[in-house]
């Protein structure tokens, strides 16, 4: 397995729904310590990062004599379920964290709860199904974990209430492409941790690996205005759906074609000068990109962009098949395309990227 | 500090979101003698500063001393005047009030001068047969404050707040019924954790906030932890009660003890001192998992700088949002006690006992 | 007025690309101006210093309008897109767009619908730049588009796509003419991207950390045939926001328009808005909290490419807005 499929399968099969990100925490600050200046972790479980520069400090009439802040962003949470109850025969009753598809569980294999428990998620038989039945999309709230309790006592000793459940996959090399869970967003905390890893870049690196992305972007939101940079950009796994369909008037992303920049989302519409960027030095070099379709999904640069008095804010993604379900696929290519975008461009901004016309 | 009268007279007092002077005025009276110092927050919540004594035991010297933050919200939900037609008010609601519990409502219009009015609609006999079990739609609800058309075109007019009129009634076993209990209940609880302090010596600076606004956007909190920036803060509101209707997993039984959540919104190691001092001065509560969005002002202050961490503490309510809002006096006896607890507990130090999981280096 | 109206309303400016009407607005400005920045999202704040004794005072209105994003360009050279802000596909089909650069597309439905009754989806809509390919089509994936109609002024009334807010960055630009004294420190802020995530209003009073804010914007009437009941009415003076769906107004706010409007026989209405909401909103959570108002200029027709006030309305909301900032 190559060195950078390593460290994309130990983020990925860590464990970290939004609120409990620990173990991915872990994961990270294995990965960065060496390669930066100062870490810490946040009243939130933010771990923040800072690599300082090596410009003098710039005498640009927009530097005020600072160097430029430049904050990188990539969530460590993942979306899963949580345990709200125990039936009396032994069963879990569980609530998502985050947005789970309910037409994914039934047949789920799960691990609940710190000491990774294997729980299983499954349904009526085909079987027994009444007329129309087998058309309807079972709710969570219908549904429950099988941990292998025999009783209600037993299943709430082993999983209390509160108890996080993440989807059990391991990672697997198919060959120019990766499965595992978890992609959205281990694939930027891959990226971020691999551009941490190198060189310094002339402006001050302040990285944030974020908390609770998927419950609304909290993290990023407490993280931007600790940094305060002058500019940011988040880091993603994104939607591919490049799947057959009956039509496809806007394609949203396609795995192979190089990473994707978001020029607009639900959550905010990002800075046309980072645009530029990105997609003049991606021209230049010949480095594949892609946009993703606009006005689709949200990111942490739905909460960057709002800090303070603002940030200038842009989405870099590697486009994933099979986001927010307990497998995903995305390209090795797509994700070396990414890291080497995402440093070329870093190493060519400066104050002058941040004028205005 | 009797229970059930202050909880009668904060759940009669009016203070719809946006305009809580009434109860904020009722309570600045309530706490004056507990506290230290208070003012008024930009958009009018109560921030009451009770100091502590810092760890070296002297309130002077160490400065700053570490700030916890209590927030319960003192808005309730209500009704607001669009416009007037032939003497009959139209109305919209303020915060999230439920309309299929407004008819035949006695409310009170807060015009030139309050008038009392009731919550009208046609009768269901000369209504189509496919109207009469619809739950009548804003369009069709109308306030009628009984003056002739005149009279209300020069008393009323549009912006005008009206509020649900409804005295508190006791139930059987300290069950008490009312309007406003949420968050009210809550209020009274920190009032009763206030009263237990006084005279308690304390490291932490506690600073107990009356937010506004809950209802409409967890404005108050938002604005108020932005100015009070504390280092560690507790919510407390209410959350479902169990009765029949009520999922199982969603609800608590009334008289059994508070509820303290658990989940993204709030830190574990929070929590789990919560839970201690719970199980120390045996009091009993439920824990409450809420996978994300927990709907309090905890959302808010969790957020807010460089973030907060945050715990909520909440009183099981029956029928929330209606004016028959049921809860156990108990119930709030025990969340005052069990902040009280905790705030006397808390060591100077405590801030360190929240780090993360992991070793932190650098900064 | 009309002919700053007029040039306000025919510049190109969608939320996220804003440079065209900032220039436009900055020109007329900039001579008026004590100081002039461009905060870090885009909004252009513009400071006239008061004699002292005074309150901060900002005054907001937002200068992008909604507008269509392309999201891709077929072999053919079709153009598909979404919206920028809240545009409903009832106002598109037979429209036209133009982009940054002036072209101009014609926005055209699929024939092959299921109901061909039903409002189409955006998935249905494209718009037909006259491109013979892909390679020969002059925009693409990102680039953003508003609508086009001329500005008419018949009696009273004025019609023109973007009113919503072009007619309350009016509004301010006249005000800061007309501004002989104040006591108080003003910020005019033509503020980016309120139709979308209302981003840019929130992080320019962060920067400013007013005393009170003012957002002054367009809102529905209750004057047209089967609409939604409302109080307010087109030509009747321009409205005191009491609450939207986003945000109950600050009394303090409210009751110095309304007192204002009373004192110098200005027309003024009050308003609740039961759908939609205003950069105030935002603004009031900023920080601690600003004391936060609206003062809206009643329009028909909001989000469609005819919006409709009324220039008595948009005069009476300068002069009330005068009467707000000269008393101290």
């Amino acid at each position: 397995m190559i060195l950078k499929a390593l460290l994309l399968k130990a983020l990925s099969e860590a464990v970290g729904v939004s609120g409990d990100e620990g173990s991915v925490r872990a994961v990270v600050i294995e990965a960065v310590r060496e390669h930066v200046d100062e870490l810490k972790v946040d009243a939130l479980g933010n771990v923040l990062v800072f690599k300082r520069g090596t410009d003098e400090p710039s005498a640009s009439p927009e530097s005020g004599g600072q160097r430029l802040r430049v904050m990188l962003d990539a969530h460590m949470d993942e979306i899963g379920l949580m345990v709200v109850g125990h039936d009396s025969d032994g069963f879990l009753r569980v609530r998502a964290v985050g947005g789970i598809d309910p037409r994914l569980l039934p047949g789920t294999l799960l691990q609940v709860g710190p000491e990774r428990i294997p729980g299983v998620i499954g349904v009526k038989p085909i079987h027994l199904l009444e007329e129309g039945e087998g058309q309807k999309v079972p709710q969570l709230k219908d549904l429950v974990v099988d941990i292998g309790a025999a009783s209600k006592d037993e299943a709430s000793k082993l999983a209390p209430l509160g108890t996080y459940a993440a989807f059990a996959t391991q990672f697997r090399e198919i060959g120019p492409t990766v499965s595992g869970k978890a992609f959205d967003d281990r694939a930027g905390c891959a990226v971020l941790v691999e551009l941490l890893k190198g060189d310094r870049f002339g402006f001050d690196l302040h990285a944030a690996f974020t908390v609770q992305e998927e419950v609304g972007l909290r993290g990023a939101r407490v993280a931007a205005y600790a940094i305060a940079p002058d500019c940011a950009f988040a880091l993603e796994g994104t939607i591919a759906d490049d799947i057959p369909k009956d039509k496809d008037a806007s394609p949203t992303t396609a795995l192979g074609k190089g990473p994707a920049i978001t020029v607009m989302d639900r959550s905010f519409i990002a800075d046309r000068r980072l645009v530029r960027l990105l997609t003049d030095t991606a021209r230049e070099l010949k480095i594949p990109y892609q946009f993703k379709q606009p006005g689709i999904g949200g990111t942490d640069a739905g909460a960057l962009h709002l800090a303070r008095q603002g940030v200038p804010s842009v989405t870099v993604a590697v486009p994933c098949r099979y986001i927010h379900s307990p497998v995903a696929l995305l390209s090795m290519d797509d994700f070396e395309n990414t890291v080497q975008l995402m440093r070329q461009a870093l190493s060519r901004i400066t104050w002058r990227t941040l004028r205005r016309n | 500090m009797e229970v059930i009268p202050l909880l009668k007279q904060l759940s009669e007092a009016n203070g719809i979101a946006g305009y809580e002077e009434p109860v904020r005025e009722l309570l600045r009276q309530k706490w004056q003698p507990f506290v230290d110092e208070m003012r008024e927050g930009k958009l009018g919540s109560l921030i009451a500063l009770k100091k502590g004594t810092g760890a070296d035991g002297s309130a002077a010297r160490q400065v700053p001393r570490p700030k916890l933050m209590l927030a319960a919200h003192m808005d309730e939900i209500g009704l607001m005047v669009t416009g007037v037609e032939k003497g009959f008010l139209r109305v919209a609601r303020v915060g999230g009030t439920d309309r299929r519990v407004l008819l035949g409502l006695e409310v009170v219009v807060h015009g030139r001068r309050d008038l009392p009015g009731i919550v009208a609609t046609r009768p269901p006999h000369v209504l189509p047969e496919e109207e009469r079990n619809e739950v009548v739609p804003w369009d069709k609800l109308f306030v009628d404050v009984g003056l002739p058309a005149e009279e209300v075109e020069q008393l009323v007019a549009v912006g005008d707040l009206i509020s649900i009129r409804r005295e508190m009634v006791e139930l059987k076993n300290r069950r008490v019924a009312g309007k406003a209990m949420d968050d009210r209940a809550c209020v009274a609880a920190v009032t009763l954790a206030l009263d237990q302090l006084a005279g308690v010596r304390h490291a932490w600076d506690v600073f107990a906030v009356a937010t506004v606004q809950e209802e409409s956007g967890l404005k108050g909190a938002i604005t108020a932890a932005y100015g009070v920036a504390p280092d560690l803060a507790v919510a407390l509101d209410v959350t479902f009660g169990k009765h029949p209707g009520v999922s199982e997993v969603d609800a608590f039984p009334l008289g059994e003890g508070p509820a303290i959540g658990v989940g993204p919104n709030f830190h574990p190691a929070l929590v789990a001192r919560l839970k201690e001092v719970a199980e120390i001065h045996e009091i009993p509560v439920h824990i409450e998992p809420i996978p994300g969005h927990s709907g309090t002002d905890a959302w808010a202050i969790q957020v807010s700088r460089e973030g907060v961490p945050t715990g909520l503490i909440s009183v099981p309510i029956r029928y929330m949002h209606q004016p028959v809002e049921t809860l156990a006096a108990q119930d709030v006896e025990r969340v005052g006690r069990l902040l009280a607890a905790f705030i006397a507990g808390l060591e100077a130090d405590f801030l360190d006992r929240l780090a993360w999981d992991t070793t932190v280096e650098g900064e | 007025m009309r002919e700053l109206i007029r040039k306000l309303v025919g510049t190109h400016g969608p939320s996220g690309v804003e440079d065209q009407i900032r220039a436009v607005i900055r020109a007329e400005v900039e001579p008026l101006a004590d100081e002039l920045r461009v905060d870090p999202l885009g909004s252009l704040v513009v400071r006239k210093r008061g004699g002292g004794g005074g309150q901060r005072i900002l005054l907001d209105a937002h200068m992008d309008e909604i507008g269509v994003m392309v999201t891709y360009v077929d072999e053919k050279g079709f153009v598909r897109f979404t919206r920028i802000g809240g545009v409903n596909p009832l106002n598109c089909v037979g429209g036209r767009v133009a982009f940054a650069d002036g072209t101009v597309g014609v926005i055209a439905v699929e024939e092959k619908r299921e109901d061909t009754k039903k409002v189409p989806r955006f998935e249905q809509l494209y718009i037909d730049v006259g491109a013979t390919s892909g390679d020969d089509c002059p925009v693409g994936v990102g680039d953003a588009a508003v609508f086009v109609r001329p500005f008419l002024a018949q009696g009273t009334r004025l019609i023109s796509k973007a009113m919503d807010d072009r007619i309350g960055c009016a509004v301010l630009v006249e005000t800061l003419r007309r501004l002989e004294h104040t006591p108080h420190d003003v910020y005019f802020v033509f503020s980016v991207q309120e139709e979308t995530t209302l981003s840019g209003a929130r992080t320019s009073t962060y920067g400013i950390e007013p005393d009170l804010a003012i957002a002054v914007d367009v809102t529905g009437t209750g004057d047209t045939p089967e609409c939604r009941p409302m109080a307010v009415k087109l030509g009747q003076g321009p409205a005191v926001k009491v609450q939207d769906r986003g945000m109950i107004a600050h009394p303090l706010v409210r009751d110095l328009l309304v007192r204002r409007a009373k004192e110098a026989n200005v027309p003024y209405q009050l308003e609740v808005l039961e759908y939609g909401t205003t950069n105030a909103a935002a603004m009031q959570l900023v920080r601690a909290g600003v004391p936060s108002g609206c003062l809206s200029i009643p329009c028909r027709y909001i989000h469609t490419p005819s919006e409709m006030v009324d220039e008595e309305d948009v005069e009476h909301s300068v002069q009330l807005l005068l009467e707000v900032l000269q008393a101290a």
